[in-house]
């Protein structure tokens, strides 16, 4: 019961983030969303290793660490890139290529 | 007893992870992002995975949050942005939340419990040594060029034109 019910939260963290990352329109907003969104994973994999009692859970866990530190370091800089050259943190508002 | 506490902290960080969206400020929603990395980190402690919850403290709550905050400097929080932001999410919530929850329902609702569950075991950080230095040699190193190609990519972003 506990296993699912973490499993299940592990979704809800998911489906948090998905939601901040839609609803959310500033650049820094959906980064945090996405940080969230990758906790979600975090969390299953460290409850399924557990559970299994293999170390696999907190391999991956390591992975989906490097992966959000580098997420992080490219996101921040690109909106710092953003907020100089377009003057803006809107992601609504870069729809330049269209044109 | 130690699956109520991991339970307890996982929902600690649900529900700090959605005042963290929801919030229109961009500092309340890095606080209650960090009150969810660290209720995270308390439930990986409680699962038996101390490694894992030290790393997040410390790479997470730490690291990220504080380049985090750096960022956060460079914001504009007048009250005007900030009652700008409020009215934008009160009438923009609705569709995302239902595409959310149309996504997240099956996704629920679908895994069956197996039946078969021991409670959460210690895995030994030996273990955790012995595979990423051993079988996972090979991810170790694609997440390392990974890490290497993020700060070549953020130097380029950042540098002065």
């Amino acid at each position: 019961m506990t296993f699912m019910a973490l499993l299940g939260i592990a979704g809800g963290l998911f489906a948090t983030g998905l939601f901040g990352v839609l609803a959310r329109r500033t650049v820094l907003f959906q980064l945090i969303s996405l940080e969230i969104m990758l906790g979600g994973p975090a969390l299953a994999f460290i409850a399924s290793g557990s559970f299994h009692g293999d170390a696999q859970g907190q391999g991956m866990f390591v992975l989906i660490l490097v992966l959000a530190a580098a997420e992080v370091a490219l996101g921040l800089a690109l909106y710092l890139a953003l907020r100089r050259v377009a003057g803006t943190d809107d992601s609504d508002a870069l729809d330049r290529l269209r044109r | 007893m130690s699956g109520f506490i991991a339970l307890w902290c996982a929902s600690a960080a649900l529900a700090s992870a959605l005042l963290a969206v929801t919030r229109p400020g961009i500092v309340h929603g890095l606080m209650w992002l960090v009150a969810a990395l660290l209720s995270l980190a308390g439930c990986f402690y409680a699962l038996g995975a101390s490694f894992a919850g030290a790393v997040q403290v410390l790479v997470y709550a730490g690291a990220i949050v504080a380049v985090f905050v750096f960022v956060v400097m460079t914001v504009d929080a007048t009250p005007e942005a900030l009652a700008e932001e409020r009215a934008r999410l009160s009438g923009a919530w609705r569709l995302p939340a239902g595409v959310v929850a149309l996504v997240a329902l099956p996704l629920l609702l679908g895994p069956n419990s197996t039946g078969l569950e021991p409670g959460p075991a210690t895995v030994p950080l030996k273990a955790l040594g012995a595979l990423l230095f051993g079988p996972w040699a090979i991810g170790v190193e694609i997440a390392s060029a990974l890490l290497l190609a993020a700060l070549m990519g953020a130097r380029h972003l950042g540098r002065r034109r």
